[in-house]
């Protein structure tokens, strides 16, 4: 196809698009005018029936966990992908890449205690504040790769190391599944919330749900884990070769 | 209910209706990581005025943190192989 015939192929599809999205966007209701129902239900179950004061992580891990399961298994899906891709370079331990900065070296390696901290406090405060098992399991993740930024790849590869990351994300991946067949197996159905709610406002809030929240946080940091090792040794094999 | 946006949500909306295009428009992978970073971190400011602080969490860290790394990675692997 020559230049002039896309160009002009990508005018006519651009102009049909635009079109449909501002004709579906003056559909839409005006701005703070929400008109879904589940929404208003929600706020008014999540903590009088479930104790939960984190409407989002109710719902996320309780009221629509088996959505959530799915999810999971999506980025479990995914990480699989990647490893199946790029395992086998087994990383050079000594890749020469010491970190010389003193500043560097005590700043953050003092950070992957403190942020690994957030990551664990936003997991177990899930079901009372802002935060849960994703957003938790993405912040330790994220706390031990700065073992890599501030100290190396060496102090990095014991974090990263796939002989206890992959059973790690097997059982945060299949933890979920396991409290969904205990309810299965006493007669309730899959998922369904057990324990009952706790006490609201506080860490022993969430029921069951709170173990599907810790089963995900685990899935979560593992494959973030994982993902982070698998690329961290396309980086620093190359570099060791370069450097014999 | 909010009936009307707050000053604060106009302007981040302005910002991130501003920073994306920016991201396309800049060829360069490894400037377009600060420049994606920096429009993330106005994703994640947007997120919370537009109160949705959970989803703003799991931003901070995948725009700051997983994105950059691996794009880096990629990156680096291209231009060693050139």
């Amino acid at each position: 196809m020559t230049r002039r015939a896309r160009i002009g192929v990508f005018l006519a599809a651009g102009a049909a698009l635009g079109a449909l999205l501002l004709w579906a966007y003056a559909g839409l209701p005006g701005f703070g005018h929400y008109r879904g129902p589940y929404g208003f239900v929600l706020n008014r179950i999540a903590t009088p029936e479930r104790h939960v004061t984190n409407v989002v992580n109710a719902t996320t891990y309780d009221i629509r966990g088996f959505d959530t399961l799915g999810e999971e298994y999506i980025l479990f899906a995914a990480v699989v992908g990647v490893v199946l891709l790029l395992r086998g370079r087994s990383g050079h331990r000594d890749a020469g890449d010491r970190v010389h900065s003193d500043l560097v070296r005590a700043g953050g390696t003092i950070m992957v205690g403190g942020v690994a901290l957030v990551g664990l406090w936003l997991v177990a405060f899930g079901f009372v504040t802002p935060g849960g098992g994703f957003q938790g399991g993405v912040v330790v993740a994220a706390g031990l790769l700065l073992l890599y930024l501030a100290v190396g790849y060496r102090a990095w590869s014991a974090a990263g190391d796939e002989r206890h990351l992959d059973p790690l994300e097997a059982i945060g991946a299949g933890g979920y599944v396991v409290v969904g067949l205990v309810a299965l197996a006493i007669g309730l159905p899959f998922l369904k919330n057990m324990l009952g709610g706790g006490d609201s406002g506080t860490i022993w809030s969430g029921g069951s749900a709170s173990f599907v929240n810790w089963a995900a946080a685990i899935e979560v940091a593992a494959a973030n884990l994982v993902l982070y090792s698998e690329f961290l040794k396309q980086y620093i094999v190359p570099i060791a070769r370069r450097r014999g | 209910m909010i009936a009307t946006l707050a000053p604060l949500q106009s302007l981040v909306l302005v910002l991130a209706a501003l920073g994306a295009p920016a991201v396309v428009l800049t060829r360069d992978p490894l400037r377009m990581i600060f420049v994606n970073g920096l429009y993330g971190l106005v994703l994640v400011v947007l997120f919370v005025v537009f109160g949705a602080p959970d989803v703003a969490l799991s931003m901070l860290v995948v725009t700051t943190v997983a994105y950059p790394l691996v794009i880096l990675i990629a990156v680096a692997r291209v231009r060693d192989r050139e």
